[in-house]
Parts: structure tokens; sequence; C-alpha cells
């Protein structure tokens, strides 16, 4: 078992949260969708594992290279 | 007619403020919590916060507008492009308070905006459209398949809640209808709630290309002939330019003559574009949609026509433009525009917000205009769209023209955001842009030739 980190790689603000802790997630699936300049970013998994953390509510801002996520794989 | 409320930011709300004041308009700019300092704030002769920075929350609240409007004593409002420019909902509460709307009526605004009323509305007039079928729900497959026979190969199918290029399958042949169907269905339900498909004709090689029109009401109304705006990333328009090269004298006349049909039949009013999807093969071309707005893009007809027409728009609105003739509108020479966009080509042109720590364009002048609404300084936040400065070049001939573009943008110096100037340069001197052989898949094809990691 190991923990990776996922961060966005666009400055923006949290659209969605699709996941929460607790719950599975397949490899490049969307864990939260990102907006920012009228696009919407996902952020996926690289990994099938179980969210550990989410760090990161909907509608706050948050820069390129932040961790939002913590997922078990 | 005294004040104008411009309901828009950036470089369009900037544009719109500069025809004003050469009409001797008084205006008002309306700004959100990011925008406070912003270039249109600075440019209006007075401005009214309308709340905080996400749109939804600003710019596309038509109560904090109207209450702007009411404030300073405006009498009329030019909503620009986006934002709440094709909602008719905000065109009827602005008429309905007594204030005067800068754009076609809110009845036109509805119509077009329902894309299958305005495909059968088109298709009354006589303008040909993209041969589709019905909407279709899950299961019915053999109705399906007889649709597909109508309907011609190869052809999309469709989610109808998807867009942008989601939720589109191609098929060439009848014996993969059905596979690409159920998968669709299967896809759109999942991630839209929403499994309704149709199918469309697929165009090979496609070119989009656009007329504008402008309407002086029940069965006048005038081209200003046509812009190609095939060269696109991510769905969206990157370059655009007038005439559409290659483009035979006959389909123009045409194509102007269906936009023009199909004003008369709806009584439009001011200024309006007709889409089309134009195979470039062919030279077939089928109504895609009509934008009941400015576009970004019209800087390349005010070029080549020598016409204001924000001003047109502003003077019909206020009742000061004589109905034209289509014999006093000429076009002359080429004109090309490009969007420099924050955004990093290299990593799929995602967004790149940032202040501009250095910006510096080349100088506007007879052949040359650029429109922006940043100094240097100046933050290209996430909240809106991507989109720093448009420059337009004209020349009399389209090489000419790519060669004014090309050293326009090498005056260009911007740091801070990534942008896609390189990524312009390369495209606007790509031989097959040079030869004119624009399609909508310009970009995907000759990507690694225009993009530099």
């Amino acid at each position: 078992m190991a923990t990776i980190e996922l961060k966005t790689d666009i400055t923006g603000s949290v659209w969605k949260v699709l996941k929460q802790v607790g719950d599975a997630i397949e490899e490049e699936e969307p864990l939260l969708i990102m907006e920012s300049m009228k696009m919407e970013v996902p952020v996926v998994s690289p990994e099938a594992g179980v969210v550990r953390e989410v760090l990161v509510m909907e509608g706050e801002t948050v820069s390129d290279g932040t961790v939002v996520a913590r997922v078990e794989v | 007619m005294n004040k104008v409320l411009v309901a828009n930011r950036g470089e369009i709300a900037c544009r719109i403020i500069r025809s004003c004041r050469a009409l001797d308009l008084r205006t008002v700019a309306v700004y959100s919590e990011a925008d406070a300092h912003a270039l249109h704030v600075t440019q209006a002769d007075e401005a009214h916060p309308i709340g905080p920075s996400p749109a939804r929350e600003s710019y596309l609240r038509a109560s904090r507008i109207l209450d702007a409007a009411k404030a300073s004593g405006a009498d009329a409002i030019h909503p620009g492009y986006g934002f709440l420019s094709e909602n008719a909902e905000f065109a009827e509460a602005v008429q309905a308070s007594g204030l005067c709307w800068i754009g076609p009526s809110p009845r036109s605004i509805r119509a077009m905006g329902d894309k299958e009323r305005a495909r059968v509305m088109a298709r009354d007039a006589g303008v040909p459209v993209l041969p589709g079928s019905a909407r279709f729900d899950a299961g019915a497959p053999e109705r399906i398949e007889a649709a597909g026979q109508e309907v011609g190969y190869p052809l999309l199918v469709k989610a109808t809640a998807g867009g942008g290029g989601i939720g589109m399958r191609r098929v060439d042949a009848p014996d993969t209808l059905r596979e690409a169907v159920e998968a669709t269905q299967s896809m759109a339900t999942k991630a839209f709630g929403d499994g309704t498909i149709y199918l469309e004709r697929y165009i090979e090689r496609a070119r989009h290309v656009e007329m504008q029109v402008f309407g002086f009401g029940k069965g006048v109304a005038v081209h200003l002939y046509e812009r190609d705006c095939s060269i696109q990333r991510r769905y969206q328009k990157i370059i655009e330019e007038s005439p559409a090269p290659g483009l035979p004298a006959p389909v123009r006349q045409r194509m102007a003559d269906a936009a023009k049909r199909l004003c008369w039949e709806q009584g439009y009013e001011g200024a309006g574009t007709m889409e089309f999807v134009v195979d470039a093969d062919t030279f077939e071309f089928y109504f895609l949609e009509m934008n009941t707005r400015i576009q970004v893009e019209h800087p390349v007809t005010e070029m080549n026509t020598g016409r204001d027409l924000v001003a047109m728009q502003i003077d019909h609105a206020r009742g000061a433009l004589a109905a034209m003739d289509q014999s006093e509108i000429a076009a002359s020479g080429h004109a090309i525009e490009c969007r420099i966009y924050a955004e990093n080509p290299a990593r799929n042109f995602l967004p790149s917000p940032g202040r501009l720590e250095c910006f510096s364009l080349p100088e506007a002048g007879n052949d040359l205009r650029i429109d922006t609404g940043f100094r240097a300084g100046d933050q290209i936040t996430h909240f809106y769209d991507p989109m720093i400065a448009k420059v337009i070049a004209h020349d009399t001939t389209r090489q000419g023209a790519i060669d004014r573009m090309l050293r326009a943008l090498d005056a260009v110096d911007i740091e801070g955001p990534a942008t896609n100037v390189a990524f312009l340069r390369a495209t606007v001197d790509h031989p097959e842009f040079r030869a004119g052989r624009v399609f909508t898949g310009f970009v995907e094809r000759f990507k690694n030739e225009l993009v530099r990691a």
C-alpha cells in the first residue's frame, strides 16, 4: 500500500468535488474538476485506489502544483 | 440616448467605450472585485461595482447590472459578447426597465438560441442545413438504422447533452452504427445523466465560414462579407480572416443570400453572424447556427469594409441609422486576426493565468489594429477567459496580410503567463496556411510542426 498525491496542474477554482474520503477511485477517473478561464479541467487519479484525503473545497481558489487529494493505491 | 452602460469587461468593453466616445455618448463600466482596477474601468466616464470575481456572481447577475444602470442614470445597455449578450430574459428585463437594449430583439435571441428551432427556421428560409436525424432515447435500434441511411455516411453520433467535442463518435458504415449508438448513449447517460443522441452528417475536411449581417427589420438586411474561422483549438477560434481563402465567388454569393434570407425571415435587427460549415473539397455549405451579438472577430470585417459595427449597433438602437443598401457595402484587401491567449500550447493549450510582468505590443496603424483590455502589471485571472489581446493585420493581398501579421507578432513581448504567440506565428507562417488550405482539423494535423515543447 502506498499513498499518492494528486496535484492540480492549473491555477483556478475547484468547481466540483466528485469523490469523498473512503470512496474507491479507478485509474484515470476524475477526483475533482477545476475551473479556470472558462475551461473545466479534471484532476484524475493515475492509479486505482481509495480516496484518503480531500484537501480542497468547492469554490476554493487553488494554484498550480497544489496537492488537492491523497489516494491510497 | 446619452449614456451607455457596457455590461462586459476586457477588450470588448474597451472597444465599445471607444465607439461610444466617438459618438459623444457618456459611458458606464461595471466591474467585479477582480477587475476593480481594470483598463475598461479607467476608460469609462464612471464605473460601478457589481459583485465578487466569479462571473456568475457579477457579470452574469442581471439584477446587479440593472441596478448599476439605474444608479448611474444610463439609458442604454451594450452587452458585448459572452456573459448576458445572448440572454433573451436579460434583454427583456433591460427593455422592461425603460432602457434601450443595444442588440437584436429578445424574440430573435430566443429563436436563434434554440439550435433546433434555428435549424427549422433556416430550412424554411431555404438555407441548407447539415443532414441530421431526430433525437433518440436509448433503444429503438431499427429506427436508428433507417435514420443512418437517411443522414448518409460518414456520420457522427452526438449526445444531445454533450458539447465541445465531448460525446461524439464517428461512424463510417452502417454495420458499426448500432455499436456506436449504444456506446454513446451509455457514456452520455453516465456523464450527463441524459442518454439522448442524434445523428449528423460528418464532413471529412470541414471549414468554418461565417457571414456578417446587419438587419434593419422587416425585409431589409445587408451582409458585410464572410470570415473564415477554420483555425481552431479545443473547438475555439484562434485565427480568423476575410475573405475566406479560395472560396469561389458564386459560393460566397449563395452564402450571403442565404444569410440575408434568414434575417428577413425573422425581421432581424442589428449585427449578427450566420455560421456555416463548408466542405473544404466541394464547397457545399450548411447552416450551423446564428450568433445574435457582436463577435470577437468583428475587427476583421471592420478592417476590410471601413465600417464601425459597434457604432452601427448603437446608431441602429437609437434610431439614427438609415437602412442600408447592399451596394453601399464594399470590402477591400485582406484582413487576418490572431487571438493572443494566456495558455500553453505545449501542454494541450492549458490555461495559464498570471501577472503581465512585461506587456509590450506593436504600434497600431492603418494596417494594424490591436484590441486589448490589459496593461503591463495587470493580472490575467483564472475567473475569465484567457484572451489577452487581438492583433489584426490588413494588406491589399493575403500574403501581404500574413507578412504584416508576422512582423506584428515578432514585436509582441509578454512575460508572466505562458502565451500562444509563437504558436500563432508558426501557424500563420505554415506553408499550408500560406497556401490557403485551412480546415478545422489544421491544428491537430500539424501540431508537431506548430507547437514547440
